[in-house]
């Protein structure tokens, strides 16, 4: 016996982007463990930034000089196809702006290992002691979001799935005020997370069993010829679909968010809000897209089910909420249903399929923006005792701060999907794909998609009225007499507004651009 | 080649908009000069256009400019006018500036005769540049020749009426400014649906209007098409069921913005039927003609009834424009000539009658602070002036012959009385139906003006001040407007009949105007 181990062959160049972000994270492990805490901090933050920043470089570089790779990597465990390294970019992007508010000094607590109100609490709070493990603890978490849509077998995407979700229910716990509810945020999502991964997990044994391979391609190979009503690939395919819209907040998986959202660091919230979701989807796309495809009228009209029901429930819930973080999450949970439209959208020539594809990538860019944004606005609305997420308490803000709560108006429009804000052209992307399929003949759906893009318009109006809500609060309502304080903002704060407001009325006005770049990342479609 | 006109029209406000919104804080009397200064000019540029029109090269449209926008989604920035689209262009370009004026105090915190404030002191600068935003918009959604610019535009001019009514109005305002964008927006994401669907369906990768007339055949298809423009505009005009949100955003948007309203923006609903709906799909407009013309009817009908029993005189002449909106699309689905090219001109006359009823209301309640008509009385004695012009704007509501409106609504009339176009005489069933509510318009019209102007003279009214220059300035041009029209329509007619006809023949109909040119050359 001569069994001599292969070493695998890795292709770092591809990779690159990714195992930056990897070996950032290592290393500022490393500075947790030996900086003195008064240097961690300055070292933290740079490391942070510059390891983002050049990850996106990487991606950029990559892009240019050499364009997609057409094979996966890895032994084929990682694709990095033009749809990654267009998800790649956007989490990086949004990854270093929510950073920015990250470095933030109120938000995060002084001593987590504290019980809340107790004297050890107060102590860390004076001595202005910190988690400076939060920027590391993001990093494999941004790592994590680059592995999970990237993955190309079943199992490096439960790897990637795990190394995103754990720093980020430990994060949610961080929150400094109203710590109690941050910790319960953080115990809901990590319980019912860790369901969703075990549901995920043994979706995965059940279609090894089935196709005799984890790899995605594989699996699509083995549906081409096998039996398609395998007790086995059923139920595979149903547990694999839980785990996967769990993570996307997809109805009726959608309940950990609000509270989550509600309870988590409104930074961490941000990232959660956008970065996640566009992870979530770039994963969801790539198992029913490359490892389903071939089971295509057995998923879609699964889909159609829930894409109606998470629009319904996230525009309808809305209306009730009294937080606005609450009300944004379920705002998120409603868009996560018009997304789910788009990836039904499927045709059977490819080149239909990339404008498809193009257009949910288009709506995750313009959608993650906007959220951050709207997000950093929601922490510098202050009370004495944190963030003033009662609704009631923005009332008249628009009096008090015109251009914060103009701002904010603005990011709201552009969630309801009005005309020259970029969310329009989200929506009407992904709408128009949804119809063009049904129209295709003979799609098995055919006027089911467009009786799903009549809700999903409904489903819009009713989203408009909670937006609009929050509009007649800041502007038609008089300013309460101990209304909240707006915080000065850090520079950090601003850059990442201005930001997410520059995409936001860039991209509503001239779109252009923007669905070139998103076209030319789908047009070879997913490695398979 | 492309023309300029239009998009330099367009640029004008929003440039206007831009530097209002920038200037600096307490720069009140600047804001309002820049908005009226840009309002002229845009009027200006308006009119020289206007009498260009008929020497202008160009088929149909002429001005026309086509600029890619969004080349992945077939979308131009294509602008151009057809003789409909000039005058409801002239009509806005006109109502703009007269609004400026008419509201040059209303952000200032307005004060009764008696001294009471009614409405606090807002932005003032928020307010005009809104109002040049709202302009640019109007005009481009007039002028819009790509259907999704169209779109866009008519989505997005809800954003600024919004705000103009939620922050400016009465005391109701935002739930009026809440129920008014709510529907609006609803009709709007149903029409976007069949907005894409066209583009689906007619699979020319393009939203130029001209290039989609006909491209739809399958009848199915046109129908539930159709369904989803004319709901939206059905809204927007609005016709019977679902008007309930215009008394209430009239009534509590500032007089300037429910001109605008009532005068402009649903003229986008019946506008849209015309040039949409009927072109777009003829043969669904022929099947559903006679559903719709039996709500319009009722509309005439249920909006002139309704408004007899109004104690507000804005919710009054809302209604009255709900009934004479009925009209409009009575003569828009008449499928004839003269009843469309009447219900054309009863847009724009419609526009200056309604404009100047508001005006001349809005500066009655502002010297009362009410807008109920159990608070005036005897108001001629006391403002002899503003109740001349009263009366002439209501008569012009009830359309007297002499005033604009009568020749319009008389052509309506007679052009569905004899419209051939739905076999039956079923049109002309319902035209002689809504010659009931000429009667109707009468009691509505000369009670309000009773109980108003005439009788013994209320004790607060004895305080009113007779108009002042500026509110005179507003009223006169609109005054002279609808005398001059009434006897001398020509010049409208004669920029409306030439387009009027291409719709007749892209929707395919027999068109006795054509036929008879045709026999005489």
């Amino acid at each position: 016996m001569n069994d001599i181990m292969q070493a695998p062959t890795i292709e770092y160049g591809t990779l690159a982007p990714m195992l930056l972000v990897f070996g950032a994270a290592v290393l500022g492990v490393l500075v947790e463990a030996f900086a003195p805490r008064y240097l961690r901090k300055v070292m933290q933050v740079p490391l942070t930034l510059v390891s983002l920043g050049g990850a996106f470089a990487l991606v950029l570089v990559q892009v240019i000089m050499r364009g997609a790779p057409t094979e996966a990597v890895a032994m084929g465990a990682v694709a990095v196809d033009g749809p990654a390294l267009f998800i790649w970019g956007v989490i990086l992007v949004l990854s270093f702006v929510c950073v920015l508010l990250v470095n933030d000094e109120g938000h995060f607590v002084a001593s987590a290992a504290a019980v809340p109100g107790s004297a050890d609490e107060e102590e860390a709070e004076a001595a202005g002691s910190g988690h400076t493990e939060i920027y590391p603890l993001l990093l494999f978490a941004v790592g994590g979001m680059m592995l999970f849509p990237a993955a190309h077998d079943l199992l490096t995407m439960f790897v990637g799935l795990e190394v995103m979700s754990l720093p980020l229910y430990l994060m949610c716990g961080l929150a400094r005020r109203r710590r109690l509810l941050s910790q319960e945020a953080s115990m809901k999502y990590f319980l019912l997370g860790a369901f969703s991964s075990a549901f995920f997990l043994y979706g995965t044994a059940m279609l090894y069993g089935y196709a005799g391979t984890v790899s995605l391609p594989g699996i699509n190979k083995a549906l081409a010829g096998g039996a398609l009503l395998d007790p086995l690939l059923l139920i595979g395919f149903a547990m694999l679909g839980v785990g996967l819209l769990f993570k996307i907040g997809a109805a009726p998986f959608q309940a950990w968010k609000p509270d989550v959202y509600q309870g988590a660091p409104t930074p961490i919230t941000a990232l959660m809000a956008s970065g996640t979701l566009v992870a979530a989807m770039g994963a969801v796309l790539r198992v029913f897209w490359v490892g389903l495809g071939n089971l295509d009228w057995n998923w879609r009209p699964v889909m159609w089910a829930v894409a109606a029901l998470t629009m319904i429930v996230g525009a309808v819930l809305a209306i009730t909420q009294t937080d606005i973080k609450r009300m944004l999450a379920y705002s998120s949970i409603a868009h996560a249903g018009f997304l789910l439209i788009g990836v039904m959208a499927t045709f059977d020539k490819s080149q239909q399929n990339a404008g498809s594809l193009s257009a949910i990538l288009f709506y995750l860019l313009v959608y993650s923006f906007t959220t951050v944004g709207a997000f950093a606005i929601v922490t510098m609305v202050r009370d004495p005792g944190g963030e003033a997420g009662h609704l009631s308490r923005w009332a008249g803000l628009g009096k008090r701060s015109p251009v914060l709560a103009g701002v904010f108006a603005f990011f709201l429009l552009a969630f309801a999907g009005i005309p020259l804000t970029s969310g329009f052209f989200g929506k009407y992307a992904v709408f128009a794909a949804a119809l063009a399929s049904g129209s295709e003949s003979g799609d098995s759906l055919g006027g089911w998609m467009t009786g799903l893009v009549v809700l999903g318009v409904v489903a819009s109006a009713v989203a408009a009225f909670f937006y609009v809500r929050v509009i007649v609060l800041m502007f038609f309502s008089e300013p309460a007499a101990d209304g909240p304080s707006i915080a000065e903002p850090s520079m950090g704060t601003v850059a990442v507004i201005a930001v997410a407001a520059l995409v936001t009325v860039g991209v509503g006005l001239f779109p252009q651009p923007m669905l070139d770049v998103a076209h030319q990342a789908a047009a070879n479609l997913f490695i398979r | 080649m492309s023309s300029l006109w239009l998009p330099i029209l367009l640029a004008v406000p929003v440039l206007g908009a831009v530097v209002v919104a920038l200037l600096p804080k307490g720069a009140d009397q600047v804001a309002k000069q820049v908005t009226l200064a840009v309002s002229l000019v845009v009027l200006a540029l308006t009119l020289v256009m206007a009498f260009q029109f008929p020497s202008a090269k160009g088929d149909r449209f002429k001005f026309a400019a086509v600029y890619d926008w969004i080349p992945s989604f077939g979308v131009h920035f294509g602008v151009g006018v057809d003789g409909i689209a000039l005058v409801l262009i002239v009509l806005s370009a006109v109502l703009v500036p007269i609004v400026v004026l008419a509201s040059w105090h209303d952000a200032d915190g307005v004060r009764t005769a008696d001294g009471t404030l009614i409405t606090p002191k807002r932005s003032v600068k928020t307010y005009f540049s809104l109002l040049l935003v709202l302009e640019a918009m109007m005009i481009g959604v007039f002028a819009a020749t790509d259907i999704f610019l169209f779109y866009v535009f008519f989505e997005a001019m809800l954003i600024p009426m919004y705000f103009m009514i939620g922050s400016y109005g009465g005391a109701q305002r935002s739930y009026a400014a809440v129920k008014f964008l709510l529907y609006s927006l609803f009709g709007g994401l149903l029409m976007l649906v069949a907005v894409i669907g066209l583009y689906v369906v007619a699979g020319k990768s393009t939203f130029m209007f001209p290039e989609l007339v006909g491209a739809i055949q399958d009848p199915a298809t046109q129908k539930w098409l159709f369904a989803g423009f004319f709901i939206a505009f059905a809204i927007k005009a609005p016709l019977w069921p679902v008007h309930t949100w215009l008394p209430d955003a009239a009534a509590q948007a500032p007089a300037g913005a429910a001109v605008l309203l009532v005068g402009v923006l649903d003229k986008v609903g019946t506008f849209g039927m015309l040039r949409f709906c009927l072109e777009l799909f003829p043969d669904a407009a022929k099947a559903f003609t006679m559903p719709i013309v039996v709500l319009a009817v009722i509309s005439i009908i249920y909006g002139a009834i309704v408004a007899i029993g109004q104690s507000d005189m804005k919710r009054l002449i809302a209604y009255t424009s709900i009934s004479h909106f009925g009209f409009i699309v009575m003569g828009v689905f008449a499928m004839s000539q003269v009843a469309q090219s009447g219900a054309t001109l009863y847009m724009v006359n419609h526009g200056f009658a309604t404009g100047a009823l508001f005006l001349a209301a809005g500066f009655l309640i502002a010297r009362r602070g009410s807008p109920h008509i159990a608070d005036y009385g005897g108001a001629q004695k006391v403002t002899p002036l503003l109740a001349g012009f009263f009366l002439i704007a209501g008569l012009a509501g009830l359309s007297l012959p002499g005033l604009s409106s009568f020749v319009s609504e008389f052509m309506v009339m007679t052009g569905t009385y004899a419209s051939k176009a739905h076999g039956s005489g079923a049109l002309t069933v319902a035209a002689v139906v809504s010659a009931l509510a000429v009667i109707l318009a009468a009691v509505y019209i000369l009670w309000m003006v009773q109980r108003v102007l005439n009788g013994p003279t209320a004790e607060p009214v004895k305080a009113f001040k007779d108009l002042n220059v500026r509110e005179i300035v507003v009223l006169a041009p609109l005054v002279a407007l609808i005398i001059g029209f009434g006897f001398f329509p020509k010049p409208l007619l004669d920029v409306i009949n030439p387009a009027v006809s291409q719709t007749l023949v892209n929707v395919k109909v027999d068109n006795p105007a054509i036929a008879e040119k045709g026999a005489g050359q």
